[in-house]
């Protein structure tokens, strides 16, 4: 029988031939991420009373949400994860210096094309750019993984996205996943597997992928994921020498719909308040007057979405009525950055710099909203409430949007910008 | 077969009520005490104290979307819901609410077929829905066994506990 590249992972990490949509697995899971959760994991295990780890080498845990720690509980959470991270041997462990989860488990060789990888976070689908199938549990589940090493899944159906067109200046991935979250619907891919296939989708950098796949969960995807690839194979082989073997979907798998996107005419696009599906063309967008601007996040705080910025504000000022914060998302991209002299370009135009940490994005520190204010952010939730007040906005963007509207003080078109077309 | 019934008083809520909304993010390192008294702050300041234990909350579409925050689902178990009954969940909240043993189900046209306010009776074995003030019945489908058995042992890790004593 022909398989979904879910399938064909499920299958595998289940010790199953095959599976079909719809199956109940019980499956071993490669590696488990845990952040600042490992705090609550911690809590369930001690409540149960259980004090054993199934194997301390397939655990990774990082500090990125409160890091460093913005207050003493958040502290206190992070003194008993070392404690545990120590006594239990966990090897994989990176505290506050490290930078976002996701993206310091792709630099640092612990997503590997084929595997099963569950984290404590909802955006753990990003895995899927380089193949792995990566996807958010709680707490408990991740208790229960800890301690067994298997967890159950059903086996999901899986939607394709085929993406054809080359993408047009100033238009980037993240706006592509913006559109199709628009269009589609925050659900189109409910409990189900995403695969992002077609030209466009070969074309980008690992970067470009990971954005798209790190919004699949705003879609409702289990998994979002891009068949490996030789660029993908690279990536991983240059940063880990644990053997790994691709998989790949049947080419006559049973998809439950596929959606043809064609980017070749795509506008920059806008997710207006308070909803990640509620998204504008850039044109519908402009002139909306902004307090903040946010580049960052597991989603566009890598090097090329720094670039992308840098490109726009060298030798341009951020607009006085405006705070623009940038949060490399790790410090092997801070360092890169600073190498490349972005940093410099950042500090120039008036933009305030961060260490590596989600930050404001989910509204724990460095850089929350009032009552009535606006920000314009490339991280990937615009939900009431996330970056501080209820009464505050956020809009979604792509870093060269951000950028823009950073430097004119209003939600602004990097074209116009840039003097290019419209 | 486990049977599960739950029986309360209806809260409605819309569709796409995402975890920021249940525990919003700034709140989320306190304690649970704590914290439970924020669950849905941004619709409803007072949701905390007007809930009543045995309540039930009556979703729209998407109930849960965003974030894998368990503190989602516990929130609402530990200010007294006793189920969360929705016209489509995020599977990660449902997945959750599951593990902690917050009893969920998905039924298609639940929304419509409640006001705030009507006693709700369900039976997750059966997918049974009875709206008692309007004495109309709605069938969802049942969870499976394994759910089942999760949610009547109280959670995915009181199963493994009493799995390991065995
Ligand atoms: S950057 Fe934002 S979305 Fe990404 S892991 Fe951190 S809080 Fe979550």
């Amino acid at each position: 029988m022909p398989m979904t590249l879910a399938e064909k992972i499920l299958a595998r990490a289940s010790g199953n031939k095959e599976v079909a949509a719809g199956d109940y697995v019980t499956a071993k899971i490669d590696v488990a991420m845990a952040h600042e959760g490992a705090a609550w994991v911690i809590d369930e295990l001690m409540k149960a009373g259980i004090d054993r780890v199934w194997d301390p080498e397939r655990i990774v845990i990082m500090f990125d949400h409160w890091a460093p720690a913005p207050t003493e509980l958040t502290a206190t959470m992070h003194k008993k994860v070392r404690e545990f991270v120590k006594k239990h041997g966990i090897k994989h462990f990176y505290d506050v210096k490290a930078g976002i989860c996701h993206q310091i488990m792709h630099e640092l060789g612990h997503v590997r094309p084929g595997e099963l990888i569950v984290g404590t976070d909802s955006h753990t689908t990003t895995y899927g750019a380089l193949g792995a199938g990566g996807t958010g549990i709680g707490t408990t589940d991740m208790a229960v993984v800890w301690v067994t090493g298997e967890l159950w899944f059903r086996v999901p159906e899986t939607v394709k996205f085929y993406i054809k067109g080359s993408l047009p200046k100033y238009v980037m991935s993240k706006d592509v996943i913006l559109y199709i979250a628009g269009k589609y619907g925050t659900e189109v891919a409910q409990y189900k597997s995403v695969e992002f296939d077609g030209p466009t989708v070969k074309e980008m950098s690992v970067a470009s992928r990971m954005t798209m796949c790190n919004m699949a969960i705003e879609i409702g995807g289990k998994f979002g994921l891009v068949a490996p690839d030789e660029k993908a194979v690279e990536y991983v082989k240059a940063r880990t020498n644990k053997p790994f073997t691709p998989l790949y979907p049947d080419p006559d798998a049973v998809y439950e719909k596929v959606y043809e996107v064609d980017v070749s005419e795509l506008e920059p696009q806008v997710a207006f308040p308070h909803s990640v599906g509620n998204v504008k063309p850039i044109s519908q967008a402009e002139g909306i007057k902004i307090n903040q601007a946010f580049l960052g996040s597991c989603t566009n705080g890598r090097l090329e979405d720094l670039a992308a910025a840098a490109e726009i504000l060298r030798g341009r000022k951020v607009h006085p009525d405006v705070r623009m914060i940038v949060i490399p998302a790790s410090r092997q991209v801070y360092m890169e950055a600073l190498k490349a002299g972005i940093l410099e370009v950042f500090l120039e135009a008036g933009a305030v710099i961060c260490n590596p940490t989600c930050g404001p994005c989910m509204g724990t520190h460095l850089g929350l909203l009032a009552e009535g204010e606006r920000c314009i952010s490339s991280s990937n939730r615009n939900f009431k409430g996330r970056m501080g007040s209820p009464k505050a906005e956020i809009y979604l963007a792509s870093p060269y949007t951000v950028a823009a509207s950073a430097v004119t003080g209003e939600i602004t078109d990097p074209r116009k910008l840039m003097g290019g077309k419209k | 077969m486990t049977t599960i019934k739950v029986k309360g008083r209806v809260w409605k809520l819309g569709d796409n009520i995402d975890t920021d909304v249940i525990t919003p993010g700034k709140y989320l390192s306190l304690p649970m005490d704590q914290l439970k008294q924020h669950v849905l702050e941004p619709i409803n300041p007072d949701f905390a104290k007007q809930v009543q234990p045995g309540d039930v909350i009556v979703g729209g579409r998407n109930f849960g979307c965003g974030s894998s925050r368990e503190q989602a689902p516990r929130a609402l178990k530990e200010v007294g819901v006793a189920a969360v009954i929705a016209e489509s969940f995020a599977r990660i909240f449902f997945r959750n609410a599951i593990s902690i043993g917050l009893p969920v189900l998905i039924c298609e046209g639940v929304s419509s077929a409640f006001d705030e306010g009507d006693v709700l009776e369900a039976d997750l074995s059966t997918g049974e829905i009875k709206n008692l003030t309007k004495g109309t019945t709605l069938k969802a489908k049942p969870l499976p066994p394994m759910m089942l058995e999760i949610l009547s042992a109280g959670g995915a890790l009181e199963l493994l506990k009493k799995k390991f004593a065995q």
